[in-house]
């Protein structure tokens, strides 16, 4: 009993097969939020909680506008002005909505694991929307479907992700993810801020990035955290910007001109990523943000749609 | 109960085509006419039908798909997720007249679901449906107004109706529930 | 007092070089006698006779780490519970670690534990004081606390990062022959770490703990020792290197260095945290199976001294939580003896040898006068059955801390008598 079952707790415990069956069924709900009646009555009756134990608009609105569409009822719940400031535990805030009787939980906590822990302690379906540094499923699941989209297939891919590696699920869940094709991956970045021994897990380490931009299909840029700066990370938001920022420039330079360009968002422009780059032709940023409703339809329809 | 063969091959051919005589004529012509096959038969049945469309009339008559699982009455009681497939009518339906087209009909809630799924889509002017075989036992009360073969079966038998382009042949048939 | 007589056992005292089948006889609460069966004196008093046929007797274990949460933690464990969780892991002799609330910096925390100890503890209870004070930059007076019955100092939880402190620490310790027990932990590396770093920290997205947070610190104590002549006990090293380091310590002549390593390091890896289990996150962390290995091998040609637990009990409010929000901890008393035998049954080590890591060194290093069941010495046995199956359940375990990787498996070996001067404090057997 995993997925669906269980929900949707990382992607490392799919399989092929799951992954592939998700983005199928992905595509089929892209359909429904380009026509002008938005809505199917699929889990009709049925209420998903969002809880989120860490502010995240984008991907909560997204989770919200899935269950929505599906026809699900939607309860919002973030710790500000909650019982959570007054030291109530995570678990018991579950449990409190759950005997409200919810047919699953979209959760985005701060603690590694937070999802895995929860589901082991209740008995409807968990998704994760993201568990500190751990995974981030629905995100990985939206890049894919994005790159699929954009080359037709995902195997045979060269696949670059570029920031800060060792803090990051995004990097974590997409290297799971993209480790179940025949893609090549490659992780660029300061030292400091790449794990080390991550060659383990079949990844290949630059620290150029013009190198790393060598023959590459996807480039996808992380979003990097001004207090990385204080723990010694790097030494300047300016100094990052000039060895790990991608400009139009380096972008036309040296990859190859039918490299797309990815971000999770959200953006730090200037930082990061210029806005010639973010904005220009090779972006597809705004493609993941519409496949995120697509892809949590389908986790939701998946997870929450079946009898049990 | 082993298989048993209702109507095949040529029989098949002649009852399409009857369908098909039926339909332009219950239309009223080929004017405004779509068609909507529900997966996975009535997809191949809709393009059987305006494939002889075609022959005979020279009308390519447009044909759309429509996964009707969303809509479903018992998403929440089965133990299984219904794999979703397409749903793409490639024109407006608007004012259009939909012949929604599946290979059987039974209690009907197939049919309900795609009416639904259909209105979601626009709103045609009218709706007919035409199924390759009805074997009764209906549950609401919707009827085709096109069908091949009426072929009573209780519920511990099951109808198939195979296409040639998948299937190799072109049968209806009744089998046993296994 | 009743005599009491263990009839034909396997004894096995490495301070005598004893491994044979004897008769123990024990009066007024310490050994009187081991004789050849049927060469038994009569024995006049009452007597408590026990058959132990078949069975290991053995100088009691001792524990040189502890945490026993009393005085301040009780609903995690208090004296009385934790010290019946020794007696039934076969220990007659725990060293109870300082972090108490309040933590055991003065003479009055130190003569409270040993005053409870004595009300209602079931073995010996030997405390150990924090080296530097909790709340300042002075050491503890270790004389004070050397008379009240403390055996040792320690900042166990965290090291003694200043090293000024520490040396003269080890200087001062000198004057009354105690050794320092560090647990050598670098915090600006460690900072933070849940898991070792490695393949489960890359595969979890938790921090990682390197191996060198450790070493750095084995390396700079090992230093400081050699500098001061003070004796250094190293807590629980847990990687290949901290081995090693030891080991060219010990190859050089020191001989004021002794470690220890606990069950569940040279039992587990760091494999044992998939899916996020709490009950395997314990600090140091579990490491990886070369690590694991080494510890093997240091335990075999006497790198290693002694096996101590690092008991460190929890309640499932500590436990029962986010994996970052969770204590570091694993229970360990009453599952040392059967995890410790792994070690003979898979070829590592001798009886003979598990008895000297479990009870002759510990004593050496504290300078107890157990370890030993030469005639006159204090009556504290173990007697346990090598092969007798059980599994650990959360009642099956008499401390408090169900917090055990172990749960729910099955382990092998038993303790089935433990005597602490001469009073049966745990027992299976019927007489």
């Amino acid at each position: 009993m995993s997925f669906p079952e269980r929900g949707l707790i990382g992607i490392r415990a799919l399989r092929r097969e799951d992954i592939e069956l998700i983005l199928r069924t992905a595509r089929s709900m892209k359909d429904i939020s380009k026509r002008d009646v938005k809505k199917v009555p699929a889990l009709r009756g049925k209420t998903v909680a969002n809880l989120f134990f860490e502010p995240s608009t984008r991907t909560r609105t997204s989770f919200e506008l899935a269950a929505k569409r599906l026809s699900a009822d939607v309860v919002n719940f973030s710790p500000s002005g909650s019982s959570m400031a007054k030291g109530e535990l995570m678990l018991d805030t579950v449990k409190n909505i759950l005997a409200m009787n919810v047919d699953a939980l979209v959760i985005r906590a701060k603690p590694e694991g937070a999802c895995e822990f929860i589901s082991q302690h209740v008995d409807v379906p968990v998704i994760n929307a993201g568990d500190g540094m751990h995974e981030h499923p629905t995100q990985a699941l939206l890049d894919a479907l994005t790159m699929e989209e954009q080359f037709g297939t995902l195997d045979g891919l060269k696949v670059l992700i570029v920031g800060d590696i060792l803090h990051s699920r995004v990097a974590r869940s997409n290297i799971y993810l993209l480790k179940n094709f025949d893609i090549e991956i490659r992780v660029c970045g300061p030292p400091t801020l790449i794990p080390r021994g991550i060659e383990s897990m079949g990844v290949k380490v630059f620290y150029h990035l013009q190198e790393a931009l060598e023959g590459v299909n996807v480039i996808m840029m992380l979003r990097i955290q001004m207090e990385r700066m204080q723990g010694g990370h790097f030494p300047s938001i300016h100094e990052y910007s000039k060895f790990w920022g991608l400009t139009a420039e380096i972008l036309d330079r040296h990859a190859p001109p039918d490299a797309v360009v990815m971000h999770p968002g959200p953006l730090n422009r200037g930082v990061e990523i210029t806005p010639d780059v973010a904005d220009g032709a090779r972006s597809v940023i705004l493609y993941q943000v519409e496949n995120g409703v697509a892809v949590r339809m389908a986790v939701l329809y998946l997870v929450v749609g079946g009898g049990r | 109960m082993p298989e048993k063969i209702i109507i095949q091959r040529a029989e098949f051919e002649n009852t399409l085509r009857r369908m098909a005589y039926e339909l332009v004529e219950k239309c009223g012509g080929l004017e405004n006419v779509v068609l909507v096959g529900v997966h996975r038969g009535g997809v191949w049945l809709a393009y059987r039908i305006a494939t002889i469309i075609q022959a005979e009339r020279g009308h390519e008559l447009p044909r759309g798909e429509l996964d009707i699982n969303l809509y479903r009455d018992d998403l929440s009681r089965i133990g299984y997720h219904p794999e979703i497939r397409r749903t793409e009518v490639p024109v407006p339906i608007d004012n259009a007249f939909v012949v929604l087209v599946d290979d059987v009909i039974y209690t009907g809630r197939t049919a309900r679901a795609a009416l639904d799924a259909l209105m979601d889509l626009g709103r045609p002017q009218k709706v007919l449906l035409c199924v390759m075989v009805d074997r009764g036992g209906r549950e609401l009360p919707i009827q085709p107004d096109i069908y091949g073969v009426k072929v009573p079966v209780d519920s511990t038998g099951l109808i198939e109706v195979r296409f040639r382009e998948i299937h190799g042949e072109d049968a209806v048939v009744v089998r046993p529930r296994s | 007092m009743t005599a009491i007589v263990l009839k034909k056992g396997r004894v096995i005292d490495p301070s005598q070089h004893l491994d044979t089948e004897r008769t123990v006889i024990i009066r007024d609460g310490r050994i009187s006698g081991i004789y050849p069966p049927g060469d038994e004196p009569p024995v006049e008093e009452d007597v408590l006779e026990f058959n132990v046929d078949g069975l290991v007797v053995c100088p009691g274990f001792i524990d040189l780490h502890v945490h026993l949460r009393d005085p301040g933690e009780e609903w995690k464990e208090d004296i009385a519970s934790g010290t019946l969780a020794a007696a039934r892991g076969g220990f007659t002799t725990v060293v109870a670690m300082p972090n108490t609330i309040p933590p055991n910096d003065t003479p009055q925390v130190t003569a409270y534990i040993v005053r409870r100890a004595r009300e209602v503890g079931h073995v010996r209870v030997v405390p150990a004081g924090r080296i530097v004070r909790a709340d300042g930059t002075a050491l503890s007076p270790f004389g004070e606390m050397v008379e009240a019955g403390a055996c040792a100092f320690t900042d166990d939880g965290s090291w003694t990062s200043d090293a000024q402190l520490m040396e003269r620490a080890m200087e001062y310790a000198k004057a009354f022959g105690v050794p320092l027990l560090s647990h050598p932990e670098e915090p600006a590396l460690s900072c933070g770490g849940q898991i070792n770093e490695g393949q489960m920290s890359l595969l979890l997205g938790l921090k990682g703990i390197p191996s060198q947070a450790e070493e750095v610190a084995v390396f700079r104590d090992i230093k400081l020792a050699e500098l001061t002549g003070g004796h250094l006990h190293l807590q629980h090293i847990s990687t290949k290197g901290s081995v090693e380091l030891v080991k060219l310590a010990k190859e050089k002549g020191m001989k004021n260095i002794t470690c220890e390593v606990t069950p569940h390091h040279f039992s587990l890896t760091e494999e044992a945290v998939e899916g996020f289990n709490t009950s395997a996150k314990v600090k140091p962390p579990l490491r990886t199976e070369d690590d694991r290995q080494a510890l093997l091998l240091g335990l075999r040609d006497g790198t290693i001294d002694c096996i101590a637990t690092d008991h460190a009990p929890h309640s499932e409010l500590e436990k029962k939580r986010e994996f970052n929000e969770a204590a570091f901890g694993i229970s360990g008393l009453e599952t040392a003896l059967p995890l410790s035998l792994n070690l003979v049954r898979n070829g590592h080590i001798s009886l003979s040898r598990l008895v000297e890591l479990l009870s002759v060194n510990p004593a050496r290093i504290i300078s107890s006068r157990g370890g030993t069941l030469k005639p006159g010495a204090p009556a504290d046995v173990t007697v346990f059955d090598p092969d007798l199956e059980w599994e650990v359940t959360p009642e099956a375990l008499a401390s408090r801390g169900k917090n055990t990787p172990f749960l729910g498996k099955k382990l092998r070996g038993r303790v089935v008598i433990t005597i602490v001067e001469g009073r049966i404090v745990h027992s299976v057997l019927k007489v």
